[in-house]
């Protein structure tokens, strides 16, 4: 299936992970990633390598949309409403760890979360039809 | 001090979603900032326009039109945008070139037409634009990212609706009193508790809408004020601050998907919004212990309660204590938003910090009838716009 964005997270078994891109001279971790540039001023750079960030961590925060959102959205019909979650994400900083990361979540409600819940990252479909990276609840 | 820059005068159109086109907004409000300054368009040697992005091509939307509008005299112009923060960008376009000696008086304007509904991205097939993307991918409108930030402050500091409708109801008061804010009724906890949720926790009335509405200053040098206003009647324009943060950031800012790594960087002594508003106090030269009266951005209700505390006028979580002692609204101790706030006049993009700005010289020189805070010597306005845009203002007496 197609990705809604190409080179950001990669679809894995029944899981997804997240692609970012690490500085080889200082260490800093991005998402999303940043080929050949580094967001550290005090660095001097040095090129990036891709890295995989953790794929699991903690609701920083979470929300939904009750009404359907604007294009370039399309919402699905009839429209249901979107849970959004920011992640922080578990692991060594040099691995992306503490870096919070905004998605959609599957499967579950704003009713369903809680800030310091543990979740994953999966991929799901948009209305119509691209995936994207998701949330869901850790297996 | 002569080096000083002082606002000679303010003026504003109604906020509401009249749907007219931005120009009269602003061309209102500047005839009736020269109005207050005792002075006339001939008379201004710069004017500097806060864009809108909402209604036509960039040279059309920006300070030139409004020369236009007024008449081509050959004045200097120049135009910015900074989403939110444009006006505050203007306002610091116009005080640099005043205190580099380039001009002696400059007017200011900002206006918007906003659309109905949810703001959102220019149109187009656009993925190199993060604005462009939050929408595309996630569905996250600027909604969705205040209730994100209600939320945490409800985990982090047990923050409750009751206490973000209070936000409401305050705020509400004190527009009632403000002929130029767009809402003017009475509001209870129980209506805006009532009011159908757009992104959890935030309820409709959480949550600013978007208007149409245009302010203006008249900005102009001490030495040149003195020819032209009563002495006492000078407000200073003593800090304008539009900083950027500092890597690494650790809060989800709009429109971003992800914070900022802090493998190579520890963060930054101050979170961008305090950072905002202390570059402001450094350059003022005073605290927050010593203000007046403040305006912030409550985009939300939530948020307002945030920038209570980024502001310095209490520490984090304690915002809402201040508010249920009365300290923040009209006749506490420091009135927050005692405009009214976005809750009552809904942000009309170019012209809110210019807004603010109205407010704070209009309470500075006791012009604000109902809303008038006895004896106010000194206040700070503060705001961010999309992209890392900070501006914070303060001006005293």
């Amino acid at each position: 299936m197609a990705y809604a964005i190409e080179g950001w997270f990669a679809v894995e078994g029944d899981g997804a992970v997240l692609l970012g891109t690490r500085c080889a001279g200082c260490g800093t971790v991005c998402f999303p990633p940043r080929p050949g540039s580094c967001p550290n001023p005090w660095c001097a750079g040095g090129g990036t390598e891709a890295v995989r960030l953790p794929r699991r961590g903690r609701v920083w925060s979470y929300t939904n949309a009750a009404y359907p959102p604007p294009a370039p959205y399309v919402a699905a019909r009839p429209y249901v409403p979107v849970t959004l979650a920011a992640v922080e994400l578990d692991g060594p900083r040099a691995e992306g760890g503490g870096i919070v990361v905004l998605g959609q979540v599957a499967g579950l409600t704003v009713d369903e979360l809680e800030v310091g819940m543990e979740l994953e990252l999966t991929a799901g479909p948009l209305a119509d039809g691209p995936l994207v990276w998701m949330w869901r609840r850790a297996s | 001090m002569s080096g000083d820059v002082v606002v000679l005068g303010t003026g504003m159109h109604p906020w509401g979603k009249q749907g007219r086109p931005f120009l009269e907004y602003g061309l209102a409000a500047a005839r009736a900032a020269l109005q207050d300054a005792g002075l006339t368009w001939p008379d201004v040697q710069y004017l500097v326009g806060a864009d809108t992005i909402r209604n036509g091509y960039p040279g059309f939307v920006a300070g030139a039109s409004y020369a236009r509008a007024l008449g081509w005299t050959g004045a200097r112009i120049a135009s910015c945008y900074a989403a939110c923060a444009s006006g505050a960008q203007a306002v610091d376009l116009a005080r640099t070139r005043i205190l580099a000696g380039l001009c002696d008086v400059a007017l200011v304007v900002g206006a918007d037409s906003a659309p109905k509904g949810f703001f959102k991205p220019v149109g187009g097939e656009r993925p190199d634009d993060p604005d462009w993307l939050r929408f595309r991918l996630l569905g996250a409108t600027n909604p969705a990212y205040f209730g994100l930030y209600a939320r945490r402050r409800m985990a982090l500091h047990g923050s409750t609706p009751y206490d973000f409708a209070a936000v409401k109801v305050k705020n509400a008061r004190a527009g009632a009193l403000n002929p130029m804010a767009r809402y003017r009724g009475a509001v209870t906890t129980e209506e805006v508790l009532a009011s159908p949720v757009v992104a959890d926790p935030l309820r409709l009335m959480d949550i600013c809408a978007t208007s149409d509405g245009g302010a203006a200053v008249v900005l102009a040098s001490r030495s040149y004020a003195r020819r032209h206003a009563p002495a006492g009647d000078l407000v200073r324009l003593a800090a304008v601050s539009t900083v950027t943060p500092t890597f690494p950031g650790t809060l989800l800012e709009l429109p971003d998907f992800a914070t900022d790594s802090c493998a190579a960087v520890p963060p930054p002594e101050r979170p961008f919004r305090a950072a905002v508003a202390h570059a402001a106090y450094e350059e003022a030269g005073l605290g927050p212990a010593e203000l007046s009266l403040a305006e912030v951005y409550d985009l939300s209700t939530a948020m307002e309660l945030d920038w209570v505390e980024d502001i310095g006028l209490c520490p984090p979580g304690e915002a809402g204590k201040l508010l249920r002692d009365g300290v923040t609204a009209l006749g506490g101790r420091v009135p927050v938003n005692p405009s009214g706030g976005l809750a009552s006049f809904g942000e009309a993009i170019p012209a809110q910090a210019i807004a603010q700005l109205c407010e704070l010289a209009d309470q500075l020189r006791g012009r604000a009838g109902p809303r008038q805070v006895p004896g106010a010597k000194a206040g700070l306005a503060a705001n961010q716009g999309l992209f890392g845009h900070g501006s914070a203002i303060v001006v005293t007496r």
